[in-house]
């Protein structure tokens, strides 16, 4: 049961990261709510935000349940690892050279889709993986497609819910105290951290089933 | 190597890099008209506590001659904290300086050492043509896509002129920046209101009308730019076109407000066909579509055929010739470069349109050649050119020469380099610093001037 609980508490970390990172979405929620001059639209960008993350977040967790059926569990945790590595990898050189889509006239939609395309570059959805393996699918235990799924759905819904409450937390303090001054100091290169943490995860899950 | 804090001049916002400490040095690319000696890209002391205030203390040579140095620009600034393209730990390090006439670019770093920058990387001209499909690079900013440089020949060195991008920290070419260019064919200056997902760009010519100087035929055609255009930023689509209309030519340099939530500019025309008056213009948003509106007119100045270049003789005037204009980072005042009379004037633009002359004063002048306090009562010539000024707006720095071929053109006895500075009070006027004056060494002349740490026409903000 302890194992469990450590599980489900680093998918609401993992949560908590992500609404921790300014580039991932209470920084955007701020500054549409300074540069239209409406603390509503601060909070009410926020909802687009998290959507678009859990939206994402869903998609691979489903993704990695059809998989977890179809085939065995070493197969599964290599594929996972080496896509981990991979992503990784893709960070290291790739992550400054996105297209920017979304500017600061774009709508609620738009907010949407930003943080869903945010979201999936980053690779949120894949380091939910290595956590999801051991209560999705617990050695030896074969039940269906049902309780896989619907414990993928409860773990996205903690991951999402953690991420929604740091980041409006955030998006509350930066907006209605600190000001955005602030970033100069504190926007420390969670993206280094990320990078790290993708190659590090990936990594183990490969070690962990060979 | 990423920073973990981001880049400490950085800014959120306008009014916080106004708090930014003085600058100490200034870079300022330099040319030889005659092509014979490699450009520069020179470095000035710029702090007044210092021994060799006012003076050049390095000056980095290209590899090659006749490149033409002219505009410049970092490798990334401010909008690296935009929240929708956030780059914040990447460093303001690179200057990266475009030969106008060669279209080489040189990457050079001023990171070990500011006082003296190296070169690190050279783009050459035929790599960039082929993969920008452009040629003549001119404006540099650093922008939410990484570095854009507005071009003004296409691949052939004909036209359409136009953007292209280029990445941040690797300098590698990415490609042409317009994914439809409507009707814009002319290139020159682009910048953007980061608050307002709007590009603008301005026109001069295709580099065949300019390379060998002005020529009049197109200049009294009406065949020189007078346009703006409108883009849409992030889709990199053409939305509006604005025409000065027939008696207006040379449509120039851009400065947006520095505030993202503002939406309005100012740009400088060069010269009316009718009355050879340069002119003001004020952009601004108009419920969905863009506008402009003539604010500020400066007349020509009557003078005797024998003071005049051939150009001029017929005219019995002097041209005011407003080739740059630069706005403080509040936005409040703009300054005004007349390249032809020798004025340097200062507008306060609080009310964007309806400008009010705060401060002027005069050195060279195709007819005046004033002198400089420090210049020993010495003639002066070329013009207020280039200018920039400090984050906190109470200096202001400017060069004197235009474009080779085009200085020979108005100052055909050869223009003599100096770079001055002006203090600024914060309640409006202007004048000489008796300290900074920088004559220019005989092999060159100065042309853009960049601040160290960003100044008011090198970063763009996301946040008012």
């Amino acid at each position: 049961m302890a194992e469990e609980w450590r599980s489900w508490l680093a998918l609401a970390g993992l949560g908590a990261f992500h609404g921790l990172n300014p580039a991932m979405g209470w920084l955007f929620a701020v500054a549409l709510g300074l540069h239209r001059q409406s603390r509503a639209m601060v909070y009410l960008s926020l909802v687009p935000i998290a959507l678009g993350h859990a939206l994402s977040v869903a998609l691979v967790g489903a993704a990695f349940v059809l998989a977890g059926l179809s085939v065995n569990a070493q197969v599964l945790g290599l594929g996972c690892g080496l896509l981990l590595i991979g992503w990784g990898l893709y960070h290291w050189g790739y992550r400054h050279r996105h297209r920017v889509r979304f500017g600061m006239q774009t709508g609620l939609a738009g907010i949407f889709l930003w943080s869903f395309l945010v979201t999936t570059a980053h690779g949120a959805g894949p380091m939910l993986w290595p956590i999801l393996m051991p209560i999705c699918f617990p050695s030896g235990a074969t039940s269906g497609a049902a309780e896989p799924a619907s414990i993928a759905v409860a773990g996205v819904m903690v991951h999402s819910a953690a991420m929604l409450a740091v980041t409006a937390t955030i998006a509350c303090v930066v907006h209605e105290w600190l000001g955005v001054g602030i970033l100069r100091r504190v926007w420390v290169n969670l993206d280094a951290v990320w990078t790290v943490a993708l190659l590090a995860a990936g990594t183990m899950l490969l070690i962990a089933s060979l | 190597m990423a920073a973990w804090t981001p880049d400490p001049s950085f800014y959120p916002s306008p009014r916080m890099a106004m708090k930014a400490a003085p600058e100490t040095l200034a870079y300022v690319a330099a040319f030889d008209p005659d092509r014979k000696v490699p450009d520069a890209l020179a470095v000035v002391d710029v702090d007044p506590g210092s021994k060799s205030y006012s003076s050049i203390i390095a000056s980095v040579a290209m590899p090659n001659t006749g490149d033409e140095l002219h505009h410049f620009g970092w490798n990334a600034c401010s909008s690296c904290l935009c929240p929708n393209a956030p780059h914040p730990h990447s460093e303001r390090r690179y200057l990266v300086v475009p030969g106008l006439r060669s279209s080489r670019i040189h990457i050079l770093d001023t990171k070990p050492d500011p006082r003296k920058p190296k070169i690190v990387k050279v783009l050459e001209p035929g790599d960039i043509a082929e993969r920008a499909g452009y040629t003549r690079p001119h404006t540099v900013h650093c922008g939410p896509e990484g570095i854009y440089v507005a071009a003004l020949g296409n691949r052939e060195g004909k036209g359409p002129g136009g953007i292209f991008l280029m990445d941040h920290e690797t300098f590698d070419v990415r490609g042409q920046w317009e994914l439809d260019r409507g009707p814009q064919y002319l290139a020159y200056d682009a910048w953007w209101h980061l608050g307002h997902d709007t590009l603008v760009t301005s026109e001069w010519g295709t580099p065949d009308t300019f390379e060998n100087g002005l020529i009049p035929e197109v200049l009294l055609g009406a065949k020189y730019g007078r346009r703006l255009h409108f883009w849409d930023l992030h889709k990199r689509k053409h939305l509006q076109t604005i025409d000065f209309g027939d008696k207006y030519q040379l449509v120039f340099e851009l400065r947006p407000a520095h505030d993202p939530t503002k939406a309005y500019g100012f740009v400088n025309c060069v010269v009316s066909l009718e009355n050879l008056s340069s002119s003001i213009w004020t952009w601004y948003k108009d419920g969905d579509r863009w506008a402009v509106k003539k604010v500020i007119e400066i007349p020509a100045e009557p003078a005797s055929e024998d003071q005049l270049p051939p150009l001029l003789k017929g005219f019995k005037a002097v041209p005011p010739l407003v080739t740059d204009i630069d706005l403080s980072m509040d936005d409040k005042y703009l300054y005004v470069a007349c390249w032809g009379t020798g004025d340097l004037q200062q507008y306060d633009v609080s009310d964007p349109f309806s400008p009010k002359l705060t401060g002027k004063v005069r050195i060279g002048g195709i007819v005046s050649g004033a002198t400089h306090p420090l210049a020993k009562g010495a003639r002066l010539n070329g013009g207020p050119q280039m200018v920039e000024i400090s984050r906190d707006g109470r200096r202001v720095y400017f060069t004197n020469s235009l474009y080779g071929a085009i200085d020979a053109q108005f100052y055909p006895e050869g223009i003599e380099g100096w770079m001055v500075k002006l203090d600024a009070n914060p309640g409006g006027g202007i004048d000489f610093d008796g300290k900074f004056f920088v004559k220019w060494p005989k092999t060159h002349r100065p042309h853009q001037v960049r601040l160290e740490g960003g100044d008011c026409s090198s970063d763009s903000y996301c946040y008012p």
